[in-house]
């Protein structure tokens, strides 16, 4: 596991520049939560079609970097409570925070938004907290 | 010409977040984990991804994208209770299932049944989070 930082390096810069493409081309902040939220509620019906074909970007892409690069490993719960509870956290939380850690922490701290850095703090903090007390005191993930 | 950037920028998004491993919910959950085997990765995830963002945003000045109109405002710099709360309960889900919106869409292809449950269950919580909203605002005024 010694050159996973370098495939995370690698990868970030990637997920950075296709932030960058969609900031410069389209004046518009590439978060995941944003751009499937304005889709679900009907808040961003005018620029549907763009959202659809950028999600369907993110979808296929990795299907072809599978062809070339052992990374089809998950490791994702089967529970199926576990999965609706943490699936409605995020779906609400992102909502309601208004990003995630593509709006809030890739784009929002690159340009320096205190909201962007108060985001991620709070939710790194509770993710962390979460996994505490869910794997070392309850001993449940 | 929107549709091709959108698609563009959405390949990169995917291939950066298959290649950075954070389709891997044991990474993300390993980074989340400090107390037990800390995983570094998604700090260099986030540090690679925030180099071209800084750039752009830097290039942005003074200017207007592309396809005309123009680059989003700084947001109202006020916190509030709504960002917190929010991250919070987002922080929480993010741990649980070691899943964020952007790599549950990524790994949808192949991921099998369990991403499917996910992400319906985060479309779900996305329409009722206005209604969470209101209930929070009934208990404490948003500010």
């Amino acid at each position: 596991m010694q050159i996973d930082w370098i495939y995370g390096l690698i990868g970030g810069l990637l997920i950075g520049t296709g932030g960058a493409i969609y900031l410069l081309g389209n004046g518009r902040i590439m978060g995941a939560s944003g751009i499937i939220g304005g889709l679900v509620d009907g808040s961003g019906r005018s620029t549907a079609m763009e959202r659809i074909i950028f999600l369907a970007g993110v979808f296929i892409t990795p299907l072809i970097v599978l062809q070339f690069m052992d990374r089809s490993e998950t490791n994702i719960t089967n529970n199926i409570v576990q999965l609706v509870i943490a699936g409605l956290l995020v779906g609400v939380g992102t909502r309601i925070a208004n990003g995630c850690t593509s709006g809030h922490g890739v784009c929002g701290m690159s340009r320096l938004s205190i909201r962007g850095f108060v985001a991620t703090v709070f939710y790194i903090l509770a993710g962390g907290l979460t996994m505490a007390i869910l794997r070392h005191v309850l001993g449940w993930i | 010409m929107k549709n091709v950037i959108a698609l563009i920028a959405g390949m990169f998004f995917g291939g950066g977040l298959i290649i950075s491993g954070m389709t891997n919910t044991a990474k993300v959950q390993g980074w989340l984990d400090v107390f037990g085997a800390w995983d570094p990765t998604l700090a260099f995830v986030m540090g690679g991804a925030m180099i071209p963002m800084a750039l752009a945003w830097a290039y942005s000045r003074g200017r207007t994208p592309l396809t005309g109109g123009s680059f989003p405002a700084r947001p109202d710099p006020k916190l509030g209770r709504n960002l917190v709360v929010g991250s919070i309960m987002f922080g929480m889900g993010w741990g649980l299932a070691g899943l964020c919106p952007g790599p549950a869409i990524a790994s949808l292809g192949f991921g099998g049944a369990s991403l499917w449950i996910f992400i319906a269950a985060m479309l779900v919580g996305m329409l009722a989070a206005p209604k969470v909203r209101n209930a929070m605002d009934r208990v404490v005024p948003a500010e």
